[in-house]
């Protein structure tokens, strides 16, 4: 962008509309010469003019044309949607010398002629009230700035899990300064308590040193072991983080941005199945026996699912039924004579080398038992009693070991970790990211990333990938000189009397209530954070005296093109 | 469309690689640009060309159940949002005619029959495969019908049965009435060119057709030029009959409300692969709820071993397509047929009730496997990077996204099956990959 245009005196509303044919997408429904004339009428405009492609070279090139040889001070072109192409036009404007805040667009092609494609004379219509209404707001715009922040290249990491151990290696090696903040004295989480990781069978022990070994020996990389987060204020570029050792010392830092890899734990299971710790224990558990290699027993019953996919915790938690195929294998690897029997209602192994797995702990003569979650396997003394709904049989099976599959649930204190951080859980108490599909790793706050079993149970590999994953995520961020906003944001004004009606409605949590003195009396007023605020209007709709407004969607913008919608009708 | 858009990405689409050399920090890679016949960087997207286009061929995005033409874009949104010539059925290209339509009506005048394949050398520091998979060729099971009975579709083309925008805009029909509908309008000309015969003879000779017949049955009327028109009568019965029929199938046409998933095509059977393809559960139950959501009376049957309702959210997704009214079989399907009506049968064991049961429905999708994309031996080759028994990029436990040769990544499905937020995590962590291989190589070039 060549200026801002702010020599360029805008008071008076001069406007130029742009009338885009988009091909045959628009002009194959609409008449577009028609709706240029008329635009040519409406109030204000100086300028109308149709194109074939506003949005080509040329048609770019006609609107900084216009601008400067019909000194326009509003710009609109109606033609598609702003989510594609508002950027392109705005900075259009800019490099013409005119403030990228006094454009407008009147989106005539997704809102109008694709989707009345059979009614070409309503749409006509429709296409003309959006274009009167684009014009009538335009008078209204006034020039803004845009926001720009600084920002600080450094990344806290929270948790020295695979996930957070991997997002810190790779933040370090993209050249940004790491804290990585772990509870335990120990990196590694989990894995530290499991004996092999399947499906290839690596020591647990070999990749956490590894990885370790890594994290050490990167200088930009700060441990902080025993540490605890306290709190977060801040926003995006920089947050100020509060860390708590465990001596009880406080550590404050500034970061531009966070990665949270807090780890799940593995469901207690005290009081499920006959759960003893002795005879009846579960599958991590069993991993620190073979781990610690004081495993020893001949007839074991796997039982999957326990305290998972049940009315008070719906999930499948995608690894226990990994564990337990894995775990069966090492044991009849022991000791071939061992039995070892599961119990599932789905067996959970996805994907190519988990499958393999399966099809090998068959072939080693693992049994593999489905039952009916309306009629779970009871554990009794020496023996799981089943009811086996393949052959309408309740069979009983010896044991000397039964391993309950535990599913891995998010740790006590991930509210409160959310509520530091404003970033939500889901009805499990997983962290939620921005969009389950399309955007996993990324929370819906700027510049606070996702990774591993904090978002929902992961594999190792799932856990690295997802730890790879947010730090290019965060760098995204980290990596650029300055950080910019959209001016478009609330605005407290003088009528606001502190009521607070807003502030708990906004869902970026952009809003508090500030005390300051009048007239010898303590009062309230709200503050808006113009970084944290994305613009979305829930506030500006909430307050009933107009103490907030949203700029770009004033109350006066808003009525002129309401009004001017309503015009049709008269 | 932000990758478009995005100033430092620079796109090489209808592209393939064809070298690799160098290695990690200093990668030399040749890609041959296939030629679109339409420069990209004026072709708007706007589609004038299509509309006007004369040879029309079938979708293949539709999956053979929709229209296109010799000059096309694969999908209404897709990047870059250029059209391209398909020379292999284009006129200019095969018939030899002048057609050139496309470049007279091109506004951008983007239209360029001159075109031609172009080398491109491109410097990278790091590599990343994501090449995707193949869908199993269902055709291969020949217990499950595919390609003999109309009414066994694949789950691909059950999304674009349940597109908006798909050829029968979001109705779920029998493929065997729309393939009828679709021979209707050929039907009709046929007929109508023989009734424009009969007319002839019916002037030529000043006598109905009726009349003629009945006179020439009884052999009144003999010679050559009465043998034609009697053969034109004789063949227009069955034709008539054909059209009648046809109509009638079409007008009383109802919507598929008897639909039944099969799981595992092609996947975890040791006869083709072993493998589970991870996201064929849920795209079945996906496609079952919204199948539900079109028609609230829809019977949907879900037929598998284990439903792998493994991701986040998915085990309670699973459970509302339960609660919406789909059922769930615990069962390998072991056959289906085919009756009169064209309605498919399954043959399947119920294993609740232990015994071995049929089921009559209006239509059944089969859950095709995934299967490494033919790119991968390709690259496999070229790179010297091994695959998986399976035919996916190899990878370890941990690093998770490297392939043995330092600086070359892989992510997605290429590397196995797997759903879309697992792959655009994995896609995120190759790009933090590439950025430290190429930290890590810097850092080794100026220790030597
Ligand atoms: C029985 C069992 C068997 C398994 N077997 C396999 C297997 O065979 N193969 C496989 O691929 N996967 C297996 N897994 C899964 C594997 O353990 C996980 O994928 C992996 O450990 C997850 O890593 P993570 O970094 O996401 O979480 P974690 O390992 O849980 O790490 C989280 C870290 O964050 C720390 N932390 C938490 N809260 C805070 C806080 N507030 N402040 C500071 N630090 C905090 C924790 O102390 C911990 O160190 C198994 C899991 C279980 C339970
Ligand atoms: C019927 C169906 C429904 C589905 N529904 C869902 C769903 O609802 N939710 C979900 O999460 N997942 C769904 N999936 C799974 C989803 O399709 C995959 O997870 C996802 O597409 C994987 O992305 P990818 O990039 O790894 O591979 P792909 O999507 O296969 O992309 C690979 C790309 O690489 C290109 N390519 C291949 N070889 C070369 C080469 N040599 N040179 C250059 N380019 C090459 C290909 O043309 C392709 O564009 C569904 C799958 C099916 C079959
Ligand atoms: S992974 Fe297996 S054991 Fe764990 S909850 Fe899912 S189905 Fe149950
Ligand atoms: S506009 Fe939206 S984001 Fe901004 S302060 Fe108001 S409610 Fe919050
Ligand atoms: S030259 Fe003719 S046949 Fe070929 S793409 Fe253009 S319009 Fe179609
Ligand atoms: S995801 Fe489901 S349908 Fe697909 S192969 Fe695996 S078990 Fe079978």
């Amino acid at each position: 962008m060549s200026g801002n245009g702010e020599d360029m005196d805008v008071t008076e509303a001069r406007i130029g509309v742009f009338v885009c044919h988009c091909g045959t997408n628009i002009a194959g429904y609409l008449d577009c010469e028609a709706l240029m004339e008329y635009a040519a009428t409406l109030p204000n405009v100086v300028y109308a003019k149709n194109n074939l492609y506003t949005c080509s070279e040329s048609g770019i090139g006609e609107i900084q044309k216009a601008i400067s040889d019909h000194r326009l001070t509003r710009v609109v072109v109606s033609s598609c949607s702003p989510r594609t192409h508002m950027p392109l036009f705005k900075s259009a404007c800019a490099e013409a010398g005119l403030n990228p805040y006094l454009f407008e667009m009147a989106n005539i092609r997704d809102q109008c002629s694709w989707v009345h494609m059979q009614e070409r004379d309503a749409a006509q219509a429709k296409a003309k009230d959006l274009i009167r209404m684009a014009v009538a707001k335009a008078v209204l715009l006034t020039p803004q700035k845009d926001i720009e922040a600084s920002l600080v290249k450094k990344a806290m990491v929270l948790g020295g899990g695979m996930a957070g151990l991997s997002s810190a290696s790779a933040l370090a090696d993209m050249g940004v300064e790491v804290f990585l903040v772990e509870r335990e004295a120990e990196l590694g989480g989990l894995l530290r308590r499991i004996n092999r990781v399947g499906p290839s069978g690596e020591k647990a022990s070999d990749i956490v040193a590894d990885m370790v070994r890594q994290v050490r020996d990167k200088p930009n990389i700060k441990l902080l072991l025993e540490t605890e987060l306290a709190g977060v204020g801040g926003v995006v570029g920089n947050y100020e983080v509060v860390l708590k050792t465990k001596s009880g010392e406080e550590i404050k830092q500034t970061v531009g941005s966070i990665v949270v890899a807090t780890g799940a734990v593995p469901l207690n299971a005290e009081g499920l199945c006959g759960y003893d710790g002795k005879r009846v224990i579960t599958q991590i558990e069993l991993e620190e026996q073979l781990r610690d290699r004081k495993f020893e027993a001949k007839n074991v019953v796997m039982i999957q699912c326990v305290g998972a996919r049940s009315a008070e915790r719906k999930y499948c938690s995608r690894i226990c039924c990994l564990s337990a195929v894995k775990n069966s294998i090492y044991i009849k690897e022991l000791d071939p004579s061992a039995h070892v029997h599961v119990l599932y209602r789905d067996i959970q192994m996805y994907g190519t080398e988990n499958e393999k797995l399966l099809w090998d702990s068959r072939g080693k003569g693992v049994r593999y038992d489905i039952y009916d979650a309306s009629r779970p396997p009871v554990v009794k003394d020496g023996a799981v009693e089943l009811y086996q709904p393949l052959t309408g049989m309740t069979v009983e099976i010896p044991f000397d070991l039964v391993v309950l599959s535990t599913p891995l649930v998010a740790p006590a204190d991930s509210q409160t970790i959310a509520n530091y951080m404003r970033i939500p859980v889901d009805g499990n108490n997983f962290f939620l990211e921005a969009h389950a599909k399309l955007r996993p790793l990324d929370f819906a706050t700027d510049g606070i990333y996702l990774a591993g079993t904090a978002r929902y149970p992961a594999t190792v590999p799932e856990a690295q990938a997802q730890g790879l994953g947010a730090a290019s995520r965060a760098n995204t961020i980290l990596s650029k000189d300055k950080l910019t906003f959209s001016a478009l944001v609330s605005q407290v004004t003088d009528r606001c009397d502190g009521c607070g009606f807003c502030v708990d409605l906004c869902p970026y949590k952009a809003l508090s209530l500030v005390e300051y003195e009048k007239d010898g009396q303590i009062r309230k007023k709200n503050r808006s954070d113009s970084i944290l605020c994305k613009g979305c209007g829930v506030c500006a709709a909430t307050c009933p005296k107009g103490g907030v407004v949203v700029l770009g969607f004033t109350r006066k913008q808003l009525e002129a093109q309401v009004d001017a919608a309503l015009e049709s009708l008269q | 469309m932000d990758v478009g858009r995005h100033p430092r990405i620079r796109l090489l689409a209808y592209s393939e690689v064809e070298k690799v050399e160098g290695e990690v920090g200093n990668f030399r890679v040749t890609v041959r640009k296939k030629p679109r016949y339409v420069n990209e960087s004026k072709c708007t997207g706007c589609g004038s060309c299509a509309e006007k286009c004369p040879t029309v061929t079938s979708d293949a995005y539709n999956l053979g159940l929709g229209k296109s033409k010799a000059i096309f874009k694969y999908f209404a949104q897709g990047i870059p949002s250029s059209y391209t010539i398909d020379a292999s059925v284009c006129r200019n290209f095969q018939q030899g005619k002048k057609c050139g339509v496309c470049a007279k009506v091109c506004q951008a005048g983007a239209i360029d029959y001159k075109q031609e394949e172009q080398i491109l050398e491109v410097d990278a520091g790091a590599i990343i495969l994501a090449t995707g998979y193949e869908l199993f060729d269902a055709g291969r099971v020949p217990e499950y019908g595919y390609g003999r009975i109309p009414n066994v579709v694949t789950a691909l083309e059950f999304e674009r049965f349940l597109s908006a925008s798909g050829p029968t805009h979001g109705h779920v029909y029998r493929r065997s009435d729309l393939q009828v509908e679709a021979k209707l309008p050929e039907l009709e000309k046929a007929s109508q060119k023989v009734l424009r015969e009969l007319e002839k003879f019916e002037k030529t000779f000043s006598m109905t057709s009726d009349e003629f017949f009945e006179k020439f049955e009884a052999g009144e009327l003999t010679g050559a030029q009465y043998d034609e028109w009697a053969k034109a009568i004789k063949g227009y019965a069955p034709l008539k009959q054909q059209l009648e029929n046809a109509r009638k199938q079409v007008d009383c046409m109802e919507s598929a409300h008897r639909i039944a998933f099969i799981q595992c095509v092609g996947s975890r059977d040791k006869r083709f692969n072993e493998y589970c393809s991870g996201f064929c559960c849920m795209h079945s139950v996906k496609e079952a709820i919204i199948a539900r959501e079109h028609d609230r009376e829809a019977e949907i049957y879900i037929f598998g071993m284990d439903i792998r309702a493994v991701g986040k959210g998915f085990e309670e997704y699973r459970n509302r397509a339960g609660e919406a009214g789909v059922t769930f079989v615990r069962s390998r399907v072991a056959e289906v047929t085919e009756n009169a009506a064209h309605n498919p049968i399954l043959w399947f064991e119920d294993t609740k009730n232990r015994i071995v049961r049929s089921l009559e429905v209006d239509l059944v999708v089969l859950a095709t496997g995934c299967e490494p994309s033919p790119a991968a031996h390709k690259f496999s080759a070229m790179l010297g990077i091994p695959l998986t028994d399976f035919g996916f990029y190899k990878t370890k436990t941990v690093p998770a996204l490297d392939t043995s040769r330092p600086g070359i990544f892989t992510c997605g499905c290429a590397q196995g099956p797997m759903d879309i937020p697992e792959s655009v995590a994995q896609a995120s962590g190759c790009a933090a990959r590439a950025a430290q291989a190429l930290s890590e190589s810097e850092s080794m070039r100026l220790v030597s």
